[in-house]
């Protein structure tokens, strides 16, 4: 019979073209809006890392000024961490992988003569950065431990700093000029867009991935200039770098690979014996309060989903069911003008429960409809956001099929919803009086 | 076939009541040809529609075939209803945006027969009725004989024990009125029921016993009418 009914349904819906139009225009514009909406706080909420997502945690020290409350406005630990905290935990070395990073910037000097030089963006880090992240390469490999240590001056370039630089070639081995220095390119990565930027979302959750990766030892040797926050809660104790390096200044994320509940559990006792160690030098003057968060932990401590992204998608829900709403009106109205039809199919047999399913396969297929167009604009909302935020929802605003089987889902299920009052009218008419009308 | 005991239909409006029939009784047995008859609101519809299980009464008692359907769900009076009724109205009732076929694969498509069992049969009424090389037209593009035929033919398809028509002749000229009286009369001789609603005598006289409705009761004036009439009407 579901066939049947599709076929009926797609007779009533060409026997009334301009009635289904507004119909399928009502549920598409609720449905292009709130997919809209719905896609950039899907993006933002996703899981950047989700095979391991439970086992990266980024560490907290709580360093900071006993009497103020941080940068934020409260009272946690400072979400970044001091050169000095983060030293010693990398030299300690408890976890099964840690990372400290932080962002410079710095100027490529391409080799060719005609290619100007250009600005890009460092992640200054550690050896363990590439597999911990789960990194992929199309060309060479991350450096390793030694090169951390000896300082070397290697480089991984991301994809598309190879296809600048180097035509897109196998440029391992080769050199690459980055503020004022000679780097040995080792690796080239594969593409690698987390969304959100989980590593750093301090320096911003949606920007792009740095375009270079040097040891993050070579960037503090070289003195290479800082391109995200700093936040202190002391001034800083004598001139130059040096001093800044041994400051309350914190600069650095700090990230610690850890494969289970007691590795988690040993790695925060670590953390604290440190805190009571650091309180005896006169430094943690706060009571204890280190933290460990997991991936997702920390987006949403981080509120990646603002609030205002929040009321937009209950604002952009809501104008779905406005025009629900409508979808119910304009279905009653077709519903109730074919009660003659439905009096007959009563008469010849259909029970109620089957011109209920009949009509809602109907409504199922103008819901199928509203969905493909609701797509459309959809995709003109998406674009409609990247022109007036530019870069800054670039990755916020691409739909995947998940997003794509969702929204035909909605539009489905808003119609099979809207329809259930006009249908259910529908099949309690008098057969008998309106068989008598006619 | 059909046996009502004590029937009685009230409709409620606030505190008006409206007694459609009272303790109407009938009995009509296989293969009768009966006509209804009386005048405006005297409770020949309310009758048709309680012996078609499209409304339910009041009050008393209503065997269909053998069967107490006094309180069947709305599925099993459905179920009742496409296989043992067959209904022909006044104005047809034929669906406009679909063909002779498809109009009359409505009543088999809810008894779920299968494809070629529903293609049998379509093909046999309608070559019955007279429009068998039709059956891909539109309603619209058949006389008002010819919708009733298929009418007719929608009817007969689920071979019901019992049509049941509603002024089956109202909205036809004479001329094609003779010629569907013909048609149902053929199907009652050949074993359907039928029960026939009308305002005129001439007709009444087809059928071979009336019922006359009057104050939602059945009147004395209940007449045995020769069949032999039928062929001269």
């Amino acid at each position: 019979m579901f066939s049947y009914y599709l076929k009926l349904g797609l007779l009533s819906i060409r026997r009334n073209p301009l009635m289904t139009t507004l119909m399928i225009a009502a549920i598409a514009v609720g449905i292009g809006a709130s997919m809209s909406i719905i896609t950039v706080n899907y993006v933002m909420s996703g899981n950047p890392i989700p095979q391991k997502s439970d086992q990266l945690f980024h560490v907290q020290l709580d360093s900071w000024d006993p009497n103020n409350p941080n940068d934020d406005g409260s009272f946690d630990p400072p979400d970044q961490m001091t050169y000095t905290d983060a030293m010693a935990l990398m030299k300690a070395g408890k976890a099964y992988r840690q990372i400290a990073s932080n962002k410079s910037s710095m100027v490529l000097v391409p080799q060719g003569d005609d290619e100007r030089p250009f600005s890009i963006l460092s992640r200054n880090t550690w050896a363990d950065f590439f597999p911990m992240f789960d990194l992929q390469f199309i060309y060479g490999s991350g450096w390793d431990d030694a090169a951390d240590y000896n300082m070397e001056r290697v480089t991984v370039l991301s994809k598309e700093t190879n296809e600048r630089v180097f035509g897109g070639e196998n440029s391992v081995g080769r050199t690459v000029r980055l503020a004022g220095m000679d780097f040995q390119v080792v690796g080239v990565l594969d593409e690698f867009h987390p969304v959100p930027k989980f590593y750093d979302v301090t320096n911003g959750a949606f920007n792009e991935p740095e375009e270079v990766y040097i040891p993050f030892n070579v960037g503090i040797e070289y003195e290479i200039p800082r391109a995200g926050n700093t936040n202190c809660w002391k001034p800083i104790d004598g001139e130059g770098f040096e001093a800044f390096l041994n400051s309350e200044c914190a600069f650095i994320q700090f990230w610690a690979e850890l494969r289970s509940d007691e590795e988690e559990q040993e790695y925060m006792d670590f953390l604290n014996a440190y805190a009571e160690q650091q309180k005896e030098f006169g430094r943690f003057p706060r009571p204890l309060n280190n933290r460990l968060n997991d991936v997702m932990e920390w987006m949403e401590d981080q509120e990646v989903v603002e609030d205002d992204a929040r009321v937009m998608l209950g604002l952009s829900l809501l104008f779905l069911v406005v025009c629900l709403l409508n979808t119910i009106g304009l279905l009653l109205a077709k519903y109730l003008g074919k009660s003659s039809e439905i009096s007959l199919r009563r008469a010849l047999g259909a029970s109620r429960s089957a011109l209920f399913v009949q009509h809602m396969i109907e409504s199922g297929l103008i819901g199928l409809g509203g969905g493909i167009f609701g797509l459309a604009l959809a995709w003109l909302g998406l674009r409609g956001i990247e022109m007036l935020f530019g870069d800054m929802v670039e990755n916020l605003v691409g739909m995947d099929w998940v997003m794509v089987l969702t929204a035909i889902g909605l539009a489905i299920l808003s119609a099979l919803l809207a329809g259930l009052y006009p249908t259910w009218r529908a099949c309690s008419i008098s057969t008998a009086k309106q068989l008598k009308l006619q | 076939m059909l046996s009502m005991q004590n029937i009685s239909m009230v409709y409620r409006a606030g505190l008006v009541e409206t007694h459609a029939l009272r303790n109407f009784s009938l009995e009509v047995e296989e293969g009768d040809f009966v006509s209804v008859t009386g005048p405006s609101g005297s409770g020949k519809t309310t009758f048709l529609n309680i012996a078609g299980l499209l409304e339910r009464f009041t009050d008393g008692r209503y065997e269909l075939d053998g069967r107490d359907v006094s309180s069947l769900s709305d599925k099993e009076s459905s179920a009742v209803r496409n296989e043992k009724i067959g209904f022909v109205f006044q104005s047809f009732n034929l669906i406009p945006d679909l063909n002779l076929f498809d109009n009359v694969d409505v009543p088999l498509r809810y008894r779920g027969f299968n494809a070629n069992e529903r293609k049998k049969r379509i093909e046999t009424v309608l070559e019955t009725v007279g429009l068998a090389s039709r059956m891909k037209h539109l309603p619209s593009q058949l006389s008002g004989g010819q919708q009733q035929r298929v009418a007719i033919a929608r009817a007969l398809a689920g071979k019901p024990r019992l049509m049941l028509a509603d002024e089956p002749t109202g909205n036809l000229d004479s001329k094609m009125a003779l010629g569907v009286m013909e048609l149902i009369s053929e199907i009652n001789r050949n074993g359907t029921t039928i029960i026939m609603v009308t305002h005129d005598p001439e007709l009444a006289k087809m059928a071979n016993r009336n019922v006359h409705i009057l104050d939602g009761r059945v009147s004395n004036g209940d007449i045995e009418v020769p069949l032999s009439k039928v062929a001269t009407a």
